[in-house]
């Protein structure tokens, strides 16, 4: 393998340290209590420096591994980065930074009298364990390890829902945890048919020993199935909406724009490197049909709701469902033609770009309901009067989610639908034109009333301090920053890549 | 393969009656008693399987810990139905299933579930039969290298060597399962007691127990730990006898319920993870990798390890069944 | 690779993981107790384990086994249990909070619950 380097290098050696630090935060975290005020967001720049760094090395040098303790696999476990960890690495640290400097102006871990609070100190440390989960699964090339991770990303997660401790968080968090609970046993049960039948858990060594026959079929399909209700997947989506709208805002930008991408990329793992011969059209059809499907079910009961974050936490069902489009785009056939490539790329940049719009959408929802009092959209008149940069910042990341240019969104969509188009395949496209159309029916209700001039000024019940609305500004600009500079996150996201991946955007 | 060809036959066959009792049986306190009887007799599965070291976990956690854990949240939740007056007695009352506030599902939701759980069922016998012969596996690499890890138990050479990194999410994990427990605590009880009772009066049996178990009991968790480097045993075993030694104390009124702001508690929280962490973070230097030992001290790296572990582990498990501060009676 | 290699100490253990597995899943979508369907949860994960250590005996029957699995299994369970822990406090909090004991049938909007209780 060319590239490939077992050594401690640099580059390597930084590997770990993107999982090393959000846990060393958490244990720092926990005894200072009161007193770890600035720590998170230290650790929050620390980390943005880490995986750039991490970014840059596989940028210059190609893919990266490391092997824990020096155990080589199949004994140990081996990190692995390339381009696409490398990526969603970056998206991980450059949403957490806003949404720390968000969360700050919410989450206290001292309270005005000067003792500990609850839930303003809990939500750092389980912040950290999300973050590390995340890294984790994104830089693990062990199936087991990320088993591992994954069950770290869902126990930090869920707490987070019920955090404000309201009473109608608490149905929505435990159907929540059970889904994710399920999805990682299944996930798992896959796992060790996989060592039973290779004697190895990993990847790399994996995806050279996997044959196209019947068990491998079985695991995919209990690997594929655990993820897919971790995702939130259509048909097993309905845990999401209740879970990531009853959140606190800080916390569903996070659940939203990072945490079900991390079962997202694991099911594109499996399927463009680990069982590549195995995705036929039959099983790219399927997972496609779910995504069509989410598409369509998502955004008509997005336009149904009463509440922003609902109306938000909706339309995540029906953006998730363009990635899982990108399997019978890229996918289904061995023969790889020219633009299938362009689709694959297409469905990692809208994970991207999704996860910068839908964060800041969230967030600007919670700066509503603190500013105005609720976040009913029928009575957000003057809303863009008071809160300019909010709802600004709204219809930047609407872009993204309708596919308008100049976003990310547009990007990332019209990769698919060029696809879609190149090869013939008018279905997929059409689905995609309906969801864009719903995307706009649904962001332009919420921006006719927030541009609407209200009988009476609308007044703040209180007021928003400047840091936390630049922190959704900022998230909204660089979704559609994506859509204006997309070539070096392209670039990034082939190296090491299998052969569905290369060719691409030029 | 043994002088007893139906052993394992009549021990699957009863493992899968507990199973579907733990379905199927009326109330959810009866469930809880199958589920339990049903992780002991997986603890005799995993003897029979050759895998003391699983055995011992799964009598102690599997079993043990996550039965108490169940017991205690049915008798809790009995006792919010007595508080709001629903007139049912707190254990051996039958909690039923459902509840009459809780809805049933229909009968398409039933057949659907049969189907379905047939259909894994069967995929999965077909996945068992088509494994490969012979068995792929890593005894032999295991083995090779054991010498340079400086502990002679294959397992716990996994666990804390090859596969150290695992153990060390794993540890993590706990400890924010407890921070999740932790975080649905009432704010105004922020600080306090978990939701743990003396039960004993001071001359009752339970005080009794409580006076002579402990010692027994820290002796055996030390011993766990320490023969976990040669023998089945470790820190996951010796912090589950030494977490429910200490809930025993507690429960005897022996030793006062710590607070959960306390910050020596706090510590006794993050020292294992946070020594595993530092040990690992100067196998960079000394061996050039993360969680690199070198060999000459790999033995005493992964002994002092242990004993963070150990540490912790005992901590998390007893808070975890202690629970969230909650509302004490008066 | 047959019929025939069920009928050996680790298919026999195997297959009843695998029916284990069947009856946990069956119970999570069933019964509506949450206490129930977490025991239904760590049923699927003791049928999950159970398989995977048959497995592991698979490649060196005996006393010992392959170690890699076995201490994954033993990861497992620890994972499990943490699992088990906030999952059973979650339902002390709804069981505290609402009087109810099961997942309302349908996911509905929290604000709206929180009216009602």
């Amino acid at each position: 393998m060319p590239g490939v380097v077992w050594g401690p290098d640099v580059g390597s050696g930084l590997l770990a340290l993107a999982v090393v630090l959000p846990v060393a935060g958490a244990l720092l975290i926990l005894p200072l209590g009161r007193h770890a005020e600035r720590v998170p967001h230290l650790l929050f720049m620390a980390g943005l420096v880490l995986a750039t760094a991490i970014a840059y090395h596989v940028w210059i040098g190609g893919v990266l591994t490391a092997a824990i303790g020096g155990w080589p696999a199949p004994l140990g476990i081996v990190l692995r980065a390339d381009g696409l960890s490398a990526v969603m690495l970056l998206t991980t640290a450059l949403v957490l930074v806003p949404v720390g400097i968000f969360a700050a102006g919410e989450f206290q871990p001292r309270t005005a009298d000067g003792r500990e609070s609850r839930a303003g100190l809990l939500f750092w440390p389980l912040m950290m364990g999300v973050w590390a989960g995340l890294n984790g699964t994104f830089l693990s090339n062990d199936l087991f390890n990320i088993y591992v991770a994954l069950e770290l990303l869902t126990l930090a997660a869920v707490p987070l829902v019920t955090l404000e401790g309201k009473a109608g968080t608490l149905a929505a968090a435990l159907r929540y945890l059970l889904f994710a609970l399920l999805g990682s046993l299944l996930y798992m049960l896959g796992a060790a048919l996989l060592y039973g039948t290779h004697g190895t858990l990993d990847l790399t060594l994996l995806a050279d020993r996997v044959r196209d026959d019947a068990s491998a079929l079985i695991a995919a399909a209990l690997m594929t199935a655990g993820l897919l209700a971790k995702t939130a997947m259509f048909p097993l989506h309905l845990w999401l909406p209740p879970a990531h709208g009853g959140a606190p805002a800080a916390a569903s930008a996070i659940l939203s724009a990072l945490v079900v991408k991390a079962s997202f990329y694991l099911v594109v793992r499996l399927w463009f490197d680990l069982f590549p011969s195995l995705l036929d059209d039959t099983g790219a059809t399927v997972l496609g049909l779910f995504g069509a499907a989410a598409i369509l079910s998502g955004s008509v009961l997005a336009l149904r709701q009463a509440r922003l974050k609902l109306l938000v936490a909706y339309s995540t069902l029906a953006q998730l469902g363009y990635l899982f489009l990108m399997f019978p785009l890229a996918g289904g056939g061995t023969e790889a033609q020219p633009w299938t490539a362009g689709a694959w790329s297409g469905g990692i940049f809208h994970a991207v770009s999704h996860a910068f719009a839908k964060a800041s959408l969230f967030l600007g929802a919670g700066i509503l309901v603190q500013g105005i009092g609720h976040d009913r959209i029928a009575d957000l008149r003057g809303a863009a009067r008071s809160l300019p940069m909010v709802i600004a910042a709204f219809g930047l990341s609407g872009l993204s989610l309708m596919g308008l240019p100049p976003s990310g969104g547009f990007i990332a969509k019209w990769l698919l639908l060029t696809t879609a188009m190149a090869s013939g395949r008018w279905g997929w496209a059409v689905v995609m034109f309906a969801g864009g159309l719903l995307a706009a029916t649904y962001v332009f209700r919420v921006l006719n009333r927030a541009m609407a001039t209200p009988e009476q000024p609308l007044r703040l019940v209180q007021p928003v301090h400047q840091s936390r609305q630049l922190a959704v500004l900022f998230l909204a600009l660089v979704s559609v920053l994506l859509g204006l500079v997309p070539a070096i996150p392209f670039e990034l996201l082939q190296i090491g890549g299998g052969l569905s991946t290369v060719e691409g955007f030029r | 393969m043994t002088a007893f060809p139906l052993l394992d036959p009549a021990l699957c066959f009863v493992i899968l009656t507990t199973a579907v009792l733990a379905v199927a049986i009326r109330t959810v306190f009866a469930a809880v008693v199958s589920f339990i009887v049903f992780g002991l007799l997986m603890a005799i599965a995993w003897v029979r399987l050759g895998a003391v070291d699983v055995a011992l976990t799964e009598a102690a956690i599997g079993a043990g810990l996550t039965g108490v854990l169940l017991l205690s949240t049915v008798a809790r939740i009995a006792k919010h139905r007595a508080d709001r007056g629903d007139d049912v007695p707190i254990l051996e009352g039958p909690e039923p299933d459902p509840a009459p506030t809780d809805p049933l599902p229909g009968l398409a939701t039933q057949s659907l579930a049969i189907v379905l759980s047939a259909a894994v069922a069967a995929a999965l016998v077909a996945a068992v039969a088509l494994l490969p012969v012979p068995a792929p596996g890593l005894v032999a690499e295991v083995g090779s290298r054991l010498s340079e890890t400086g502990v002679e138990s294959p397992v716990t050479a996994v666990l804390l060597a090859y596969r150290g990194y695992d153990t060390l999410l794993e540890i993590v994990v706990l400890l924010f399962a407890l921070l999740g427990v932790w975080s649905l605590t009432a704010d105004a009880r922020w600080g306090g007691q978990p939701g743990l009772r003396h039960l004993a009066r001071p001359d009752g049996v339970m005080a009794y127990l409580g006076r002579l178990l402990p010692p027994i009991g820290l002796l055996v968790g030390v011993y766990l730990f320490w023969i976990g480097g040669y023998r089945p045993g470790g820190a996951f075993q010796a912090g589950t006898v030494l977490a429910a030694v200490w809930l025993l104390a507690v429960m005897a009124g022996l030793v006062p319920i710590p607070k959960v702001s306390g910050i020596r508690l706090r510590l006794a929280l993050v020292i294992g993870p946070a020594v595993f962490l530092a040990i690992g973070l100067a196998g960079y230097p000394l061996h050039g990798a993360f969680l690199g030992y070198p060999p000459a001290i790999a033995k005493v790296l992964i002994i002092l390890i242990e004993a963070g572990l150990t540490i912790s582990i005992a901590t998390i498990l007893g808070l975890l069944v202690a629970g969230a501060p909650e509302e004490r009676p008066s | 690779m047959s019929v025939d290699s069920l009928f050996t100490q680790p298919g026999l253990y195997g297959v009843t993981g695998a029916l284990a597995i069947g009856i946990g899943v069956y119970g999570l979508i069933v019964r509506p107790h949450l206490v129930r369907k977490i025991i239904a949860v760590n049923m699927v994960g003791s049928g999950v384990f159970l398989l995977f250590g048959a497995v592991a005996d698979r490649a060196a029957p005996g006393p010992g086994g392959d170690p890699v699995p076995h201490a994954m299994i033993i990861t497992g369970i620890v994972v499990a249990l943490s699992a088990t822990a906030l999952a059973a406090t979650l339902t002390l909090r709804l069981s505290r909070e609402t009087g109810r004991t099961a997942l309302p049938p349908e996911p509905e909007d929290p604000a709206v619950q929180d009216k009602e209780s």
